[in-house]
């Protein structure tokens, strides 16, 4: 697995219950990359980061996905991440009882082989290191997974458990949704403290504004379930600056959403 | 329901019981009269639960076992229940006769009575007189209490004197082994006032044991006294288990009682808790775990009498396979009660779609000038929840094991033993398999 990494995505089509929300994707994203998918509400951007991990509400009705040659829609949710397909969500699951750092531990230990699990001091010492990095509070690992956590520190756990999995390929869901400046910051340090040759980015965001910090080398539009346009930082700075309605008009569309059926 | 009026055992067989364990005239009045009452009383009413058809008399009501000159010569299963460092107290009944018993010097030299219940009644008639199914458990309460008082053999007691702390649990073992048997444990607890004691007690059967066991423990949480109770309950999958046990908590004393009802058979649990003095404290807590077709109702009740008592029940249940329980939370709060404060959560967690639970919260509060609050849930794992801890890589298994203890965390971390959070631990992973 020393090689980098690639995702690639053909024609991915997705439905929720009987609608369809994506009608064709297809992206490649390769190690050393960050891709940034924009668009506005209900297109279909959290869709495609749901669907990649193996959300059971998503079926894929159509498509390819592959990480480095091999069928990710045939693995299951767990066996993606041992492959080390990441997904940092908008809304993680709070959990009872579960320590942050009792959890953290079983995932790190997930990916490795029986009898090479992490020794509890050394686990430790990256996860206080880490956390020292996201400006957590020590106190964090002690508490129950997500549970009474705000909108911020659930963003800030989801970039901790990213930086301690070490992932090949990172989708983050709006993680800057909610966030401050501040935190915004101490969010895009961490991801940008990971960008190197054998880790590629996927980032789902609604704002221009994630981008001022952490560099995209690629920018896509969705609209109406499908990647409309794509290009490099500066599409998102355009869009910042001028909106949708520009692309839009461009492509002939009037109602960028997926039509729900009645 | 129609009453069972005959005879359900003979007058002989209570008499003869009675007297081969030398018991002074009282008790066999006691029993006598509990036999009468054990053909008139029903079957007690249990919330949601048939248990009509369950076998609770058809046993050989006395089993005699030889004593055992260490704990070396128990099977493992068993042994491994209880710690035999040099400086642990311990009390071992295998079916109708307690068979090993140890009280280090240390307990001992500060007047502590930890023994058989046999020679209690011999050796310390005057308790045993006092406390023995009076105020805490009572015979005529239903058909089964009347049936343990009747025929009620070996039996644990231990008897804390006044400001008399000891820190090392005092530990006892019910064993039921063979095929037919019925087995009535009975443990005695009285904590005298300004007393502090810990006290384990583990119910266990062979795995191919039949018995049916009809068990009681009677504790008194003397003033200002501080007890923490500890019952495991692990009876094999053909059994029947019949657990009432009663506390009757003194003026600013703190009970604290952790019940894993992690039997694999049919199961009555009952823990009810009196608040007689003002300002006493009692914590309930109880884990149960369920499996294959077992059924189980398992009631926590505290009856807060006294002004300024409060009270906290925590009951957590875990069902697989066909397995169904009922966890009943009973509040109630008596007129001049005053201040007190009665709070209760059950949850029910299912880990398949054939296994049923129910958590029935119930308040009864006759007392304006109280605070009282419950809590109940009934749900299968969240399938979201599966996928978060999955997508970080987690195998299906181990996301559902995680769910899991994270569940009964609330009680299980709070076991104050650490051996025992380990074994019950090991328990629950056991009947999950």
């Amino acid at each position: 697995m020393s090689t980098a990494p690639k995702l690639t995505i053909k024609d991915l089509h997705v439905a929720i219950e009987d609608t369809e929300i994506l009608k064709g994707v297809d992206l490649e994203v390769k190690g050393g990359e960050i891709h940034a998918i924009m668009g506005p509400n209900g297109t279909g951007k959290s869709t495609l980061a749901q669907a990649l991990m193996g959300h059971p509400r998503f079926e894929v009705t159509k498509g390819d996905v592959t990480l480095d040659e091999e069928d990710v829609l045939e693995m299951e949710v767990d066996e993606r991440a041992r492959k080390g397909l990441f997904l940092a969500m908008q809304y993680p699951s709070e959990i009872d009882g579960v320590t942050n750092s009792d959890f953290l531990r079983s995932a790190v230990n997930a990916s490795r082989e029986e009898g090479d699990e992490i020794s509890i001091m050394k686990f430790m010492k990256k996860m206080d290191k880490t956390m020292a990095q996201l400006n957590m509070d020590e106190s964090f690992a002690n508490r129950y997974l997500n549970q009474g956590f705000s909108g911020g520190e659930k963003k800030r756990n989801e970039i901790l458990q990213m930086m301690m999995l070490d992932p090949r390929i990172a989708i983050l869901d709006e993680i800057d949704s909610g966030l401050d400046i501040d935190a915004l910051k101490v969010v895009a340090d961490g991801v940008n403290s990971m960008r190197k040759p054998d880790t590629g980015f996927l980032i789902i965001t609604h704002y221009q504004r994630l981008l001022n910090y952490i560099k995209p080398d690629r920018v896509h539009v969705v609209m109406k379930g499908r990647i409309v346009k794509s290009g490099g930082p500066e599409l998102a700075e355009r869009l910042e600056a001028e909106g949708y309605d520009w692309v839009k008009e461009e492509l002939g569309i009037e109602d960028e959403t997926i039509e729900q059926k009645a | 329901m129609s009453v069972d009026t005959e005879q359900l055992f003979d007058r002989q067989i209570v008499t003869q019981l009675s007297q081969s364990q030398q018991e002074p005239e009282w008790m066999l009045e006691r029993r006598l009269s509990a036999l009468d009452s054990a053909s008139r009383l029903s079957l007690p009413k249990l919330e949601k639960t048939r248990i009509d058809h369950w076998n609770f008399t058809r046993f050989q009501p006395f089993t005699e076992e030889k004593e055992i000159a260490s704990p070396a010569e128990l099977p493992e299963e068993v042994r491994r229940m209880v710690s035999f460092e040099a400086e642990d107290s311990v009390v071992i009944q295998k079916n109708s006769s307690p068979v090993f018993a140890r009280l280090p010097e240390s307990p001992k030299n500060k007047g502590v009575i930890f023994t058989d219940l046999v020679t209690a009644t011999r050796e310390h008639e005057d308790l045993v007189r006092k406390y023995w199914m009076t105020e805490g458990y009572q015979a005529d309460e239903h058909k089964l209490a009347a049936l343990h008082a009747a025929l009620c053999s070996g039996g644990v007691f231990l008897y804390v004197p006044r400001n008399t702390e000891v820190d090392l649990p005092f530990q006892s073992l019910f064993w039921a082994s063979g095929k037919g048997v019925g087995t009535f444990p009975h443990l005695l607890v009285v904590a005298e006032t300004g007393s502090r004691v810990n006290v384990v007690a583990n119910y266990v059967s062979d795995n191919d044991s039949d018995a049916v066991i009809n068990g009681a423990v009677e504790a008194f949480v003397g003033d200002n006294a501080r007890v923490r109770i500890a019952t495991l309950h692990t009876q094999g999958t053909d059994t029947v288990e019949v657990a009432y046990r009663r506390t009757v908590v003194g003026r600013d004393a703190h009970l604290e009682w952790v019940v894993g009802d992690l039997n694999f058979g049919r199961t009555i649990s009952d823990n009810t808790t009196y608040m007689k003095g003002t300002g006493g404290n009692a914590e309930i807590k109880s884990i149960t775990v369920g499996g294959g077709e077992q059924r189980s109702n398992i009631t926590a009740t505290v009856h807060h009498q006294g002004t300024y008592t409060e009270s906290d029940i925590v009951s957590r249940g875990v069902m697989k396979d066909q397995a169904q329980t009922i966890l009943n939370g009973i509040t109630k709060i008596d007129k001049g009660a005053s201040k007190a404060n009665g709070v209760q959560a059950e949850k029910v967690l299912m880990l398949s779609r054939e296994a049923r639970g129910d958590a029935n919260p119930i308040l009864l509060i006759d007392e304006n000038d109280v605070q009282a609050g419950h809590a109940a849930s009934v749900g299968r794992v969240d399938p979201i929840q599966m996928f978060y801890l999955m997508s970080r890589g987690l195998t299906r298994r181990e996301a559902e094991r995680l769910i899991i203890f994270g569940f009964v965390g609330p009680v299980l971390d709070t076991i104050p033993f650490d051996s025992l959070r380990d074994r019950i631990t090991g328990v629950i992973e056991r009947k999950l398999k």
